[in-house]
Order: C-alpha cells, then structure tokens, then sequence
C-alpha cells in the first residue's frame, strides 16, 4: 500500500518514456519539430527571394558575354574561398586543441578576443588593417610600396581578413568537439604503444570529421559569399559572386543578369549542403566525457605549442584589434599643420563628444542607446535562433528520408545574395518592413544555420544507450534530458548562443531592412560617422567601434561563463 | 499587410470625420542613409500640421530609388528625396513621382530646375572636387595642380585616390567630368591617369579615411576625389577648434561635377496633400538653412543664408562640368563598363 505512488509514478513514467520514443521515431513528430522552422524559412526566405527572382529573372540574360563573366567570377569565388579556407584551418585547427586541451592564463579573453573580428564591420576591419599593413601602417618598412600597391598585395588582404573574420568558427565547433571526445579512447590507444601521431590520424581525426565539415563548410560559405571585405581590400580588381550581384542590382543595373548570378550563386550553395549531408551521415558516435580534458601543458613540445600559438593569436588578433582603441584617444591633429597652440597626443573627447548632440540632429542617438538597441537585437535572435534551431537539430540528428531532403536546403540563407533577397522583402513585406521586429528576424535568418551546425553533431553524438540505460534506472524524461542530454548540450548551446550573438552585433543581412533612424544599432552609428569628413567623426567611429568591441568582448565572456546548474562537471 | 489595413482603416476614419481629427497624420519619407535633419525642424513642421514625420533610410541613392521603382504600385513613403541628377532619369521615366509645382519653386535658383514637369523638384546641391593636403603640397614645395593635364605629370605620380565609378557616386561624378572635359577621349586620359600611379578603391569612406593623407587615416595620397564643402567639414568636425583648414579642394574650370538632388511626391500615395505641404517646407528658407550643417550640402533657395564654416572654408566650383541628365542616363552604364574594361 505504501509503495503505490511511487508505482503508480513509475509506471506512468514508463508509459510517457514509451509514448515519447515510439513518438519521437513517428512522422508526425518530424513534421511537428519541422513545423517552425520550415514556416520561418518559407515565409521570410524562399518566398521573398521565389518572389523577387521570378520578377527579375528573363532569358534574355543567357548572352555568351554573360556566361564569360559568370564563369571567371565563379573561377575566383571558388579559388579565394578554398584558399581562405584552408589557411583559417591551418590556424583554426591548432588553436581549437589550445582552447579545448590546455589551460594556461587569459585563456577565456583570448578565446572572447578571437571571436569579436566576426562582429566588426568591414570598414573599420578594414581601416584597422592599414593602419597596420598599409603604405604608411606601422608594418609598412617590410614590403617595398611597389609590393603594397599591386594586386598580390590586395589578393593576401583579402585572405587575411578573411581568416580574421572565420577562424573563430573553427575553433568554436572543432574546439567543442575535441572537448567532448572520451579521453579514455586516446588514453587506451597510447598505453598500447600509439605515438601522438597514430593517436590524431587514427583516432582524433576520424571522429572529428563531423565537426571539420561543418566548420569547413561554414567557413568556406562565408568566403564563397564574402562582400565587404573583396570591395574594400580587394581594391577594385577582384570581384566575387556577391559582388557581381550587389554591382548588377544597383549600380549598373541589369536585373536579369544579377537573377541569374544569384541563381548560379544559390545552387553552388545548395550543391556544398548536400555534399555536405552526403558526407556526415556516417557519423560516428563519441561518448561524452562528463570532466574537464584541458589541463597545463607538461613536456618540452607541449609547452612549445602552447607558447607559439599564444603568441601567434596574440599579434594576430589583439594587435589589428587594438588598433582601434589606440586610435580612438589619440589626437592626430597634431600632424595637419595647425598652426598656434597644438594639443597632441592623449584624449578623451571623442568618447565625451559621442554624448553631444551638437547639430541637434534629429538622428542623433546616444551610444548608450545604441548599444540597447544592439543588445536588445542580439538577444532576441539569440533566442529567436535558437528557438527554432533546436527543434530543427533534434531532427536532423536521427535523419530519415525527409531530413536528408530538408537537411541542404536549411543552409541556403547563407548562400542567398543579401542584396537579392533584401529586394524580394521590399515586394513582400512593403511598408511594414520598417517594424523594428524585422531586424532580429533577418538576423535569425543568418545565425540559424550556424545554430544547427553547432548544435546537430553534439545531439547526434549522444548515445541511446546513455538514454536508455537512464530510463532503465528509473529517470523520468526530464531527469534524462537532464543528466544525459543537456550536460552534452550546454557546450554546443552556448557556442550556437554566441554566434546567434555575434551574427546579430555584427549586423549580417542588414541590407536586407528599411531602417527606422530611430533605432540605430553601433554599426549603423559608426557607418555614420564614417560618411562625412572630420577629425571628430573618424574619432568617434572609432570610439565606437572599440565600444562595440568591448561590449562583444564581455558579452562572449558571460555567455561562456554561463553555468546553469547541473552542469557544475563543466 | 497589417499597417496596410490600418492605413485605411485609418484614412477612411479621417474620411469620416474630417474635421473632428486630432490624430496627427504620419508621413513617410523615404532617403537614402546620408539623410540627416534638425530636430526642431520637424518639430515645427509636426506642430504646424498636426502631422508625425517618420523616416525610412534604405541604403544609397541608388538602391532607394531602385526599391521605389519596385514598389512603385504599392509604395513604401509618401515622398522619396535624394535622387541626383545622374538618376533623375531613371526615376523620371520609371515615372515614379506625381507632378507638383510647387509655389516655393519661386525662391529656387532656375539653374536646378532640371524637370520641367515639375515630378522632381531640386532641394540642394553639392560639387565634386579633388581635395588635397594643404600641408604636404607646402612641405614639398609643390604646385597644387589646376587642370586635369596637370594631374598626369611625373610630379603628382601615385599622389591621387578615385573612388570606384561603378561603386560609389563621387567617383562616377568625377567620371563624368572628366568625360565632360575630354569627351569620348576620356578612357585615353584615365590610361595615363593609371600610369601616373592613380589609386581606385571602392568607396568615399575608404578614399578618404583610408588613403587621404589629410583625414585621420593618414593614408599615403595627399589628393582624394571628395566635396567641395569636405574643407567645412575638416574644421567643423575638427578634434580641437582649427583656424584653418588641413584640405582644399581643386575648384578651376572643369574640374569639378555639381550633383544636385531632388525630391519628389510618390504616386498612389494617399497622403498627397500632406506630402505636398512637406515639399514646400523642404524648399523653405528654414528648411533649406538648416541642410548645410546636417549634410554638408549647399542650399538651392537663393534667399537661404549659409552658416560662417560654409563661407569660410567651402569652396564652390568656378565652372562645374556639365552634361545634360537624359546624356547621363542614357550612357552612364556604358561608360562605366567601357572604364572598368579600360582600368583592368
């Protein structure tokens, strides 16, 4: 008698357990857990885009003068974004085992630091590096100005910038995999006799690859699709898809041409998806280790490693990063020949003027404000992403036929010209575009598949039998989504978290809105400042632009630091 | 759809009782991102007429007026400012603007006059000029160049930046006024341009932020294609007060291209009346002394009176080049391209 609540419970604990599996494997879940996602993407992607290519789109763009130009633009689209992507790997990569396998000091800024170039708009990126690698930058005594002013020279900007911009994708998804590998497998290979190199060929790597394609794959769209950065460093003698695209829909308009490059450009995109499905539907299961795997370095060569790369992360993003606070309290009037009294030096007044509204400007918006607007933003893609990203990730996880179908086509947005699709919204959606909610929705366009990366291989990595061994022992559905489930997720949540976070800072896909002046975000504040001549605009652009780096910086730190209870292992 | 189904909601509730309102009415007007605007103005023009002024910014010139060319049956504002004179034809024969001649045309310099319809009326006006760095022509004892055959001397090798024609409007301005000079010769002189070392980028923000030896970026070329009020600039936005200003521009015979902008009422807009008082209030004397020091562009109201930092250190073209807007429309695209071509 005693005992017959706690049966009565267990067995309707079982009974749920049983409905919920047999539910989960059914299709009507699938098409349950789809239905969100699907809705947003067909109502805010395929269709404006459907829209706006069936208006646009004419056959009198298949001219032979055309399809030359598609296919040396595609030519370089391809070579640049392979090139950049190998050599973010050839950075990435090691820095990711940093992060994941060693402790050492400054490891959580550093690992904030890499993250924030994703979040900085191109033109201070771009400003920033040559104040550093230009004619008169303070690297500029290692190149002859003759090396400086050719194309070579804006062709390796470009790879620069885009390892810059893309290697924290890499260490973010390599790195939470390497993280989540049983240190057991490696232990047990050594102890019969593997050496360091048997150990990452035969065991590491092969159960990294899941994590690898998604990462190169993401890497490698953000290149092939790549904007800002070919126009400005590419110096007007390179020209990607993207920019084919944005050249053909607004400054020498040819609609039908910038359709077609834009369909080209599309089913590229959707060709690496399926590529990409095809390849990690064999992925291997890993069990999940429920400790820490870094700790202090202890040989010679660790040791080493550790170092260089530090060192080398170090200059390569802190040094074109600080730049910018550099140049945001120094004075340069010094330099322009005043005559008289000359200040020089130190000074604040560009961040004291950033609270001035001197013309008493309708526009004017106090940082403060900006910097609300752009969390406020953040916040909601965050949650917006994920949201939808889960229920998408669960799916795709255990894929049956229909996942294999959905699976290329979630990754499209970010192979869709922004330009393009900013057009389809304008016919779509009209005035009421201008609703400050479709800022995040347009953010939540271009973070979701990077959640779903992030998130996809972590939920397919957890065994069943780690479920099914929970239920066995009397763990209700919560209890083992708890204890299973999300001590492996809390990892891949917040890495999927902070790129929802710093897609949405960095103002992806802001082409695609009408903006209501009213409620500027930083980057549209720096753009601002940036469009008209002056000391004090450039001053505070840049004061800006360190604002937002350091708000992306604490931002990225708390995220990470972000310890719900029960994860206490991690 | 929602706000559509309020918007008549709403003006069939002003159509119903149209003399009880009390609603202000909103009117949108759509521009390009360069906008800017004082507070109190709009204030007045709200109080005045119990209206509520929204602003809708998309982008550059360019791409606001090709999505107002793409709504043109349902549009998205009520009126579209900041099309220029190299797309006043695009607009024009998109047919996007509802005539309106505007009794403030009166105080309007004829010279701006561009559309006799009356569809596109001017508002405002700036030249594209060559800015140079005062101080390094000092320090190297050299001549600041005054003709666009000075430019392509060994002396001024690798000493100028251009933006972009195909990227960015002052670089097509002064495309076209190098094209006015030299005619369909131009792409000889842009070919020894390039070999005298001429430095293309894509955008005004980098030209001069970047390359300008001038500006706070300290770039390596002390000339930069920019405005003729950017001298005004440089003082009024100056890090510490300036007596003088770093840059001027190059504003002989020829050398500059005055863009003139224009505003327009849009079609199928239900708000005409309304959108007709704001035109004139845009052309206004108050309206008009307020634009300089919000946009660094010069008034087209000859009654309007230009603040201290524009008579002092902005410079206006002596004999800005001139090429008729339907030439302009007509051709631009292929001149263009003929320059990307030539420049590769």
């Amino acid at each position: 008698m005693n005992c017959g609540r706690p049966n009565f419970f267990q067995n309707m604990d079982t009974s749920i357990r049983i409905y919920l599996s047999t539910f989960f494997r059914s299709p009507f879940s699938r098409i349950l857990l789809w239905l969100a996602p699907i809705l947003f993407l067909l109502s805010y992607f395929f269709l404006p885009l459907s829209k706006i290519l069936i208006l646009a789109f004419n056959t009198s763009a298949f001219t032979k003068t055309n399809f030359q130009l598609i296919l040396s633009t595609l030519n370089f689209t391809f070579y640049q974004a392979a090139l950049s992507t190998i050599l973010t790997f050839a950075l990435g990569l090691p820095s990711a085992v940093l992060f994941s396998r060693f402790n050492f000091h400054g490891k959580s800024l550093l690992r904030a630091i890499t993250a924030v170039p994703f979040m900085l708009p191109t033109v201070v990126v771009a400003s920033s590096f040559n104040s550093i690698l230009g004619t008169r930058g303070m690297l500029s005594f290692l190149f002859p100005l003759s090396f400086s002013s050719s194309p070579t020279f804006h062709f390796l900007l470009i790879l620069l910038a885009h390892i810059f911009y893309n290697t924290t994708i890499v260490i973010r998804i390599i790195g939470n995999a390497l993280s989540r590998l049983d240190p057991k497998l490696e232990q047990a290979a050594r102890s019969l006799g593997a050496d360091t190199f048997r150990v990452w060929k035969n065991i590491i790597l092969p159960l990294l690859r899941p994590s690898m394609l998604a990462a190169a794959l993401l890497v490698f769209m953000f290149d092939f699709t790549s904007f800002g950065v070919i126009l400005l460093l590419g110096g007007s003698n390179f020209s990607t898809l993207e920019v084919e695209i944005y050249l053909r829909v607004l400054k020498l308009p040819n609609l039908p041409l910038a359709a077609l490059l834009s369909i080209v450009q599309l089913i590229f995109t959707l060709i690496f998806s399926i590529l990409y499905t095809r390849a990690i539907n064999q992925v291997t299961t890993q069990t999940a280790p429920r400790f820490s795997t870094s700790r202090s370095p202890k040989t010679i060569r660790e040791r080493i490693f550790v170092f260089t790369f530090y060192i080398l992360l170090i200059t390569f993003f802190l040094v074109p990063l600080a730049s910018l606070p550099i140049r945001s309290l120094t004075r340069l009037e010094a330099d322009r020949g005043q005559r008289g009294e000359v200040q020089y030096g130190f000074t604040t007044d560009y961040y004291k003027e950033l609270f001035i509204n001197r013309r008493g400007s309708l526009f004017y918006v106090p940082p403060i404000q900006a910097a609300a607007n752009s969390l406020g933003y953040a916040s909601l893609t965050v949650f917006l992403s994920l949201a939808l990203g889960y229920p998408a990730a669960y799916a795709l996880a255990k894929p049956t036929r229909l996942e294999k179908f959905l699976d290329p086509l979630i990754m499209l947005p970010l192979g869709a010209s922004a330009v393009m699709l900013g057009l389809g919204f304008i016919i779509s959606f009209g005035r009421s575009l201008a609703s400050p909610w479709f800022v995040p929705i347009a953010h939540t366009l271009v973070a979701l598949p990077f959640v779903i990366r992030a998130l996809q291989p972590a939920l397919a990595s957890i065994p069943e039998r780690l479920r099914q061994a929970a239920s066995t022992l009397g763990a209700s559905p919560f209890r083992v989504w708890q204890t299973v489930d999300f001590p492996i997720l809390s990892r891949a949540t917040l890495s999927a978290a902070t790129f929802a976070f710093t897609v949405s800072l960095g103002e992806f896909g802001a082409t695609l809105l009408l903006t209501r002046p009213e409620y500027p975000t930083i980057p549209i504040a720096i753009q601002r400042f940036l469009s008209q001549p002056g000391g004090l605009n450039f001053g505070q652009a840049m004061a800006m632009a360190t604002l937002l780096m350091l708000l992306t910086t604490f931002a990225i730190l708390i995220i990470e630091k972000l310890r719900l209870p029960n994860s206490g292992e991690f | 759809m929602k706000p559509a189904f309020y918007f008549l909601l709403f003006t069939l509730l002003l159509a119903a009782c149209a003399s009880a309102s009390t609603r202000p009415q909103t009117l949108t007007i759509l521009t390009h991102d360069s906008f800017a605007i004082g507070e109190n103005i709009i204030k007045d023009f709200n109080n005045a007429n119990n209206a509520k002024v929204v602003f809708l910014q998309s982008g550059d010139a360019g791409s606001v007026l090709n999505q107002a060319i793409l709504t043109k049956d349902a549009p998205l504002a009520d009126i579209l400012f900041g099309v220029d004179n190299t797309f006043l034809s695009r607009a024009l024969d998109a047919d996007i603007f509802e005539a309106y001649e505007s009794p403030a045309l009166s105080d309007i310099a004829d010279e701006y006059k561009l559309d006799p319809s009356f569809r596109a009326l001017p508002v405002d006006f700036g030249d594209v000029c060559i800015n140079y760095d005062k101080n390094y022509f000092t320090e190297n004892n050299l001549a600041v160049p005054q003709t666009f055959d000075d430019l392509v001397k060994p002396e001024y090798k690798g000493l100028l930046v251009v933006e972009n024609p195909a990227s960015s409007s002052p670089g097509l301005a002064f495309l076209l006024s190098t094209h006015a000079h030299f005619g369909d010769s131009y792409l000889d002189y842009w070919k020894s341009l390039q070999s005298n070392g001429v430095v293309v980028v894509d955008s005004w923000e980098t030209a001069y932020y970047t390359n300008f030896s001038a500006s706070s970026g300290k770039g390596p070329q002390p000339m930069v294609v920019s405005y003729a009020s950017s001298p005004a600039a440089e003082v009024f936005f100056a890090a510490i007060p300036l007596t003088e200003s770093p840059t001027a521009s190059i504003v002989t015979l020829g050398m500059c291209f005055r863009q003139i902008e224009f505003v327009g009422v849009l079609k199928n807009t239900p708000n005409q009346d309304l959108a007709q008082k704001f035109v004139d209030f845009m052309l206004s004397q108050k309206f008009q002394e307020d634009m300089p020091l919000n946009m660094f562009v010069y008034p087209t109201n000859k009654n309007a009176k230009l603040p201290d930092v524009f008579v002092k250190f902005a410079q206006l073209a002596e004999n800005p080049a001139l090429l008729s807007y339907t030439e302009i429309a007509a051709k631009r695209d292929s001149w263009i391209e003929a320059w990307a071509e030539a420049m590769k």
